[in-house]
């Protein structure tokens, strides 16, 4: 009984309206026939389970490990039940609305809506309701308030029979109060007892679902939406601290870079105790975390310069095969988020520069102590630098009686110089970069006359100046000063003028390249050029270019490319051009100072070489100056090419023709010279001495650059001399090219013709002895070049694999799956399978409909045969007792 | 005795007025003049005015004659036939009528001859009224000839006078390129082209006999020139612009017929050719040989004789022959013995640097197209120009690589060259032999391409990666050269210079100091700043 009754308990919602009244049947004995049904009824699925004649096991053929299967066990007999219980509720019932006119439709909103969620339905059903009730009566009832309902009932008149409706009423609360009562009064056990608490809970919170449930969840979304505010608030707070507290420290931050060293901190923030104490708290917890960089070590610093250019050169050498360049050396320009707080870290774009200048000395040859010196001087100018510029106006007088107190002070303060480096002063920075490449600029001058070279500067130049907006501008500045001063007035604009202090000042740095550029071309072609001047300029025209690649390439591609134009117009009107000026060639210099000539393809130095061999092709030879041009150009084409050792064909073509103009007998030549040149004719003999005696007294020294456009050679002598000149250097160049190529595969070939001039036409002893010697190496390493050519092969392709005939052995990891079709075929499959399986499944559910209604028709026509028969039986029954009655009336009247 | 007199009265005018009142006074002359015959002698004014020193006034004197003649000529009122002397004329039985006939046809012979003059005036203008005046009155003549028609044969076409313009126009002293091309005008006509030709061949033969076969540059300019301007149409059908339309058996003239054209004018070619050229003008006609003068031919193959020498003659002129030649080997089944050969020895390294590269490369490009060639002259090909790499500029290696590449592709037994795997690791000479002039003997298919592998070391990016490809079989497709053919090194720095600067630039990284110093320090070793 116990059992049955907790079993109750269990099926509430199910069974509470039933319970009392089966509780009243426990008494008696029910009826044998429905006892076994509601057994089945009121069982746990697991009671049916655990009973061995509900169960039925489909015996499995294999174990097979690791599968699962839903139906090894079956209850036949549960199921079959639920399906006559569900067809006796559709089947049954449509089958007895057969034929019938008159239906049940229930009305009411929603009811057949599955899709809608039970509270939305009572929802819209109040809403619809009240607007009836709107509709009908209170269209005129102006003061009447609205009925308030609980259930639809009336508020109103709950509250009058409060009692008698509660006291009747049999609800749901009611039934789960006594149901909680019977289980106390009944007892059960902690176990069942507790069980049935939580059940009484759940209870509760059903009983009152519609309602609670929502409020449930507005309380819920409440709550967290209070949660996160808080918690955002939290953040924000914390953030506020953060940034206040980074704020604070920075404020002292500078104080304890330059202090801490000295120690002299504490001394020096006294008068304001509190801030200190502040401060002095939040270090407590910020030094922790950020221990500020330590000195390096001249060793650490040499090391870690050359690390770094070992990565620029790798880099070099990258570009050089002509890899895609994926990330360039100038990545290190991204700075990650992080650092932005860090006051500590540079303007990386400078801190590049300043490495390049560390680089200097500390990759080069000089020892150690040279470097050191260096670098004291360039501390002591620095300083000197600096000085000026904070005494700008007065502090002259000053400076003749300050150079060795400074020199002092530049010692003692080399001490704290990298961390000045690493603090944010950049100006200062810039300073001592610029005065470190004076430094090595000159190192032919002695310090003294540097001394007073820019005590002279200084006495007379201002220390700002504004950006030149145009051209006319830049020069009317540099109008009448020494090349050192113009030097310095570029670098001091520059500095005056640095990104960092403008906005505006990018775009007018950027375009004090293209003034320098230009201005470089006027210097050489005035004559005569003043290229000293532009010697001192290249330190600037580099670190701004430095500064602004993607400027500095417009810049050179614009004046490379009007120069390529030009002569290819000049070409294609007259058919020869005249050989590139000297401010062209001073271009093509500075190209290869300010970009690398090794990169496999270069915006600027790839257009720059392709003029170069250009102008080595195309520009006939009429004059010693020519030559002097072609040879200039032919210097800077292995340049370009020394590094890279790239095969320049018009090099070694205009140095062959350069020879042939130096032999004298033009006949019976068995090599071919390439235009420019030509076998015989006018122009053919610029370099045949007219004199051979003049061997005698030549000696060999530097050809002046202005040589290429104005030659002033008075007598034959100096000619030949200049011929000589160009000769060696010809011949030089020979050497080196020989040396350049020497690994190419027809190095041979290539040389053959020089080789055969040299040997045959242009024999040594016509030659002057430095010009012998050249000569015979040239011959020596044309001749000892490795014959090192093997017969070419294409390179290796994996070869193509036969097909092969073993059957493809694949591991199988998911059987029952199936296999080797398309994802669309497999796909078709699954769903043919589906339909299959729906198909079978719906065959067999008609049929048992059919089998269902059969049943039903039989027991219908069964009911209402034994009916008949009973009403027969009735009828004969009484007809015979009639009968017998009449008989026996018979019989008495007879007796 | 007449004419004086009235010529006395006339010219009491004034000449030295304005030019406006100038011009005015001629056309009322010519006006005059046609008006009645008593004016007759007004026409010496006008003559004399076409001696005058001043610009405007010949040119309106030209303007007034052509105007009074082509109006005579109309009227019929010149002497028709031979011409008798104005002496003869005078004193002859002829009626006053005739008189004034011979009187206006002797002036108007002399103004025909000043105004042959004229064409070698030293002003434009004058000779360019003057080449107009005369072509009208050509014009007129044509249609009103001045010669009897007796037999129905003689077609009338004022053939003298075109021949002493022709004779004008070809001067030896001044090149007349502009009234040349100022005369190309007329040559839309068939007629006056078809006697220009017959007269251009005439005088050239006579000229040039006189100069003895010297060079003559000037006139043969002038020649060239002309004749440059002269084409023939393609269809018998375009014969429809004529000067002069001949009345009867207009279909059988010379001069409508298609096929008498081209003969003349291949006449007139082979004539002028037939004598010695400056070489610029050989240059000149080759150029122009197989578009403008091959196809107007009526047998083309007369011109063998002189492309063969043109071919033999080396060098850039040889190049230029080779177009003629093609059409001649190509369309008019010429043979040529050692064409191949010759075309081999073309080859020389001024082969990449002269103008006319494009149009080698093209032509060769054809000539190596057939499969029918034998591999070891198309490996020789392939070898030789690979050697002349060595030495060409850029512009001319990116044509040359792909032309080798597709010589292999064509043969593939050529693949030797580019792939030949051996056994033994061979240190070995080149066999090929860059000096040998038959291709049958110089080994190039025992060689390999080294210098393409070499040429991977090129400095031009686009070159050396073009050299790399022969590092991987070639594909199949052959690589298409006409689009490089005609690309300049300007265009070559264009592909670096417009390249978006999407990338950063990499810079130098080793600081700048001084001018000279940097790369391997060449520069500064060799000169110095001053």
């Amino acid at each position: 009984m116990l059992l049955y009754f907790y079993d109750y308990i269990r099926d509430t919602r199910v069974c509470q309206s039933v319970l009392g009244r089966h509780f009243t049947h426990m008494g008696k004995a029910p009826k044998k026939r429905s006892m076994a049904d509601k057994v089945r009824k009121t069982k746990t699925s697991t009671e049916i389970k655990n009973n061995p004649f509900e169960v039925k096991i489909n015996r499995k053929k294999f174990d097979i490990l690791g599968r699962k299967s839903k139906h090894d066990v079956g209850l036949p007999g549960v199921s079959r039940s639920k399906a006559i219980n569900k067809r006796k509720e559709t089947l049954l019932k449509e089958y007895k609305q057969k034929n019938k006119s008159s239906k049940f439709i229930d009305r009411r909103f929603g009811e057949y809506d599955t899709k809608m969620a039970p509270e939305d339905k009572i929802l819209k059903r109040f809403a619809m309701e009240r607007q009836r009730n709107h509709d009908k009566k209170d269209v005129y009832n102006l003061n009447e308030e609205e009925e308030l309902t609980h259930y639809g009932q009336s508020l109103a008149e709950m509250e009058k029979f409060n009692d008698l409706v509660n006291s009747d009423d049999e609800s749901e609360e009611k039934g789960l109060l006594s149901a909680e009562l019977t289980a106390s009064h009944f007892g059960g056990g902690g176990l069942l007892r507790k069980r049935g608490s939580g059940e009484q809970q759940q209870e509760g919170e059903g009983s009152h679902r519609a309602k609670s449930r929502q409020e449930l969840i507005e309380e819920l979304i409440q709550k967290s939406k209070l949660e996160k505010r808080e918690r955002q608030v939290q953040k924000e707070e914390a953030q506020e601290l953060t940034e206040k507290l980074d704020q604070e420290w920075k404020s002292i931050q500078a104080l304890m870079v330059k202090k801490t060293p000295k120690g002299e901190c504490v001394e020096e923030e006294k008068p304001k105790l509190e801030q200190y104490d502040m401060m002095v708290r939040e270090l407590g917890f910020e030094m922790k975390a950020q221990p500020s960089e330590k000195l390096k070590t001249p060793e650490e610093l040499a090391r870690e310069e050359r690390e770094k250019l070992q990565k620029l050169e790798a880099d070099r050498l990258r570009r050089m095969m002509g890899d895609e360049v994926g990330e360039s050396s100038q990545s290190q320009i991204h700075m990650s988020a992080d650092d932005l707080n860090d006051g500590f870290i540079l303007d990386t774009d400078d801190k590049k520069t300043l490495s390049y200048q560390d680089g200097k000395w500390n990759i080069g040859e000089e020892s150690d102590e040279d470097k050191g010196e260096d670098e004291e001087e360039g501390q002591s100018g620095e300083e000197e630098e600096s000085e000026a510029e904070e005494e700008d106006k007065d502090g002259d007088a000053e400076e003749d009686d300050g150079e060795s107190e400074e020199e002092q002070e530049g010692s003692s303060e080399e001490e704290d110089g990298h961390s000045d480096l690493e603090s944010e002063q950049e100006s200062e920075d810039e300073e001592e970069k610029q005065e470190d490449e004076k430094a090595s600029v000159k190192p032919s001058l002695s310090k003294e006359e540097i001394k007073a070279q820019q005590e002279a500067a200084k006495a007379e130049l201002p220390y700002t100046f504004t950006a030149p907006e145009n051209y006319s501008d830049l020069k009317d500045l540099l109008h009448g000063h020494t090349p050192d001063n113009q030097r310095l007035i570029v670098a001091r604009t520059q500095k005056s003028n640095h990104a960092s202090l403008a906005v505006g000042n990018k775009l007018k740095l950027q375009k004090l390249f293209v003034f320098l550029l230009e201005y470089i071309g006027e210097l050489a072609s005035r004559s005569p050029p003043e290229l000293t001047t532009i010697d001192k300029l290249i330190p600037e025209l580099y670190t701004l270019c430095q500064m602004f690649p993607e400027a500095a390439c417009k810049a050179m591609q614009s004046i490379l490319g009007d120069a390529g134009h030009s002569m290819e117009e000049g070409l294609e009107v007259k058919g020869h051009v005249a050989f590139p000026t000297l401010d062209m060639l001073i271009y093509l210099k500075v190209t290869a100072l300010l970009f690398p000539t090794s990169d496999f393809r270069h915006p600027v130095t790839t257009p720059a070489l392709l003029y170069i061999s250009q102008a080595l092709t195309k520009c006939p030879l009429r004059s010693l100056q020519d030559v002097t041009s072609g040879l200039v150009l032919c210097c800077l084409a292995v340049e370009y090419v020394s590094f890279s050792k790239r095969f320049l064909p018009e090099l070694v073509n205009f140095l062959a023709g350069t020879l042939h103009l130096a032999v004298q007998d033009k006949t019976a030549l068995g090599y071919t010279v390439v235009p420019p040149f030509r076998p015989s004719g006018k122009c053919s003999d610029l370099l045949v001495l007219s004199d051979s005696e003049s061997c005698l007294s030549w000696s060999k020294k530097s050809l002046p650059l202005s040589a290429t456009h104005r030659l002033e050679l008075k007598n034959e002598l100096g000619r030949d001399h200049h011929r000589l000149m160009c000769l060696s250097t010809c011949l030089d160049l020979v050497k080196r090219c020989c040396l350049l190529y020497k690994d190419l595969t027809s190095f041979a070939c290539i040389f053959q013709p020089i080789r055969l001039l040299l040997s045959k036409h242009l024999s040594a002893h016509t030659l002057p002895k430095l010009l012998q010697e050249l000569h015979s190496e040239i011959l020596e390493t044309i001749s000892s070049a490795p014959v090192t050519r093997s017969r070419l092969v294409l390179e290796r392709k994996k070869p193509i694999p036969l097909k092969l005939l073993t059957p493809k052995i694949v591991e199988v990891l998911d059987y029952g799956k199936k296999r080797g079709s398309t994802k669309d075929e497999r796909e078709k499959e699954r769903l043919q399978h589906k339909y299959k399986k729906e198909f079978k499944g719906a065959l067999r559910e008609i049929r048992k409909d059919t089998r269902f209604l059969a049943r039903e028709k039989l027991n219908e026509v069964m009911n209402r045969d034994s009916e008949r028969k009973r009403k027969v039986r009735e009828l004969f029954g009484s007809l015979a007792t009639q009968e017998g009655e009449w008989k026996a009336l018979k019989r008495r009247k007879r007796k | 005795m007449a004419p004086a007199k009235k010529r006395n009265v006339s010219s009491a005018k004034t000449i030295e007025q304005s030019i406006k009142t100038a011009k005015i006074d001629l056309n009322t002359k010519v006006e005059r003049i046609l008006e009645s015959r008593k004016n007759a002698n007004d026409v010496f004014d006008i003559l004399e005015f076409l001696q005058s020193a001043k610009e405007k006034d010949v040119i309106n004197a030209v303007n007034a004659c052509s105007k009074l003649f082509c109006t005579l000529l109309e009227k019929k009122e010149l002497f028709l036939g031979k011409l008798p002397g104005e002496e003869e004329a005078l004193s002859g039985g002829y009626s006053a009528e005739e008189k004034y006939r011979v009187f206006m046809r002797h002036r108007y012979n002399s103004c025909v001859e000043m105004l042959l003059e004229h064409l070698s005036h030293e002003l434009h203008g004058v000779k360019e009224s003057a080449l107009c005046c005369l072509m009208k009155f050509a014009a007129g003549e044509g249609q009103h000839p001045l010669e009897d028609l007796d037999w129905s044969e003689h077609y009338s076409f004022p053939r003298e006078l075109i021949q002493a313009v022709v004779k004008r126009l070809l001067s030896q002293t001044t090149d007349n390129s502009l009234m040349i091309s100022r005369f190309q005008e007329f040559l839309e006509m068939e007629d006056v082209r078809y006697y220009v030709m017959s007269s251009i061949r005439e005088n050239v033969g006579k000229v040039m006999e006189k100069n003895k076969e010297a060079l003559v540059p000037i006139y043969q300019n002038n020649v060239f020139t002309l004749m440059s301007n002269i084409s023939v149409p393609s269809q018998e059908s375009e014969l429809t612009n004529f000067m002069v339309q001949q009345e009867a058996k207009h279909d059988d003239w010379k001069v409508a017929k298609l096929n008498e054209h081209k003969r003349v004018f291949e006449r007139m070619w082979l004539g002028f050719l037939k004598y010695k050229l400056p070489s610029n003008m050989y240059k000149k006609i080759l150029v122009i040989l197989h578009d403008s003068i091959l196809p107007h031919m009526s047998k083309p193959t007369l011109m063998i004789d002189f492309l063969t020498a043109a071919y033999e003659v080396g060098g850039a002129i040889s190049l230029l022959a080779l177009n003629g030649l093609f059409v001649l080997i190509h369309q008019h089944n010429l043979d040529y013995p050692d064409f191949y050969k010759k075309l081999y020895n073309l080859l020389e390294p001024s082969v990449f640097h002269v103008k006319y590269r494009a149009r080698f490369f093209h032509l060769a490009n054809l000539f190596l197209s057939s499969s029918h060639l034998p591999v070891y002259l198309v490996a020789a090909f392939a070898k030789r120009l690979a050697r002349l790499a060595l030495t060409a500029p850029p512009t001319a290696l990116l044509i040359v690589l792909p032309f080798i590449y597709n010589l292999i592709r064509r043969h593939p037994s050529c693949r030797v060259l580019i792939h030949k795997p051996s056994t033994e690791d061979e240190h070995l000479e080149d066999p090929y032999l860059m000096d040998e002039e038959d291709p049958a003997q110089c080994r190039a298919l025992e060689s390999s391409l080294w210098e393409i592998k070499t040429l991977q070391k090129h400095y031009h990016p686009d070159v050396a990666k073009t050299a790399m490809s022969i590092n991987t079989p070639l594909s199949e497709k052959e690589d298409d050269i006409s689009e490089v053919l005609e690309i300049t090194t300007y265009e070559l720095m264009e592909r670096d210079l417009k390249q978006s600067q999407t990338k950063s630039v990499p810079l130098e990284f080793e600081t700048a100091t001084q001018l000279l110093k940097g790369g391997a320090n060449v520069l500064g070793q060799h000169f110095c700043l001053d």
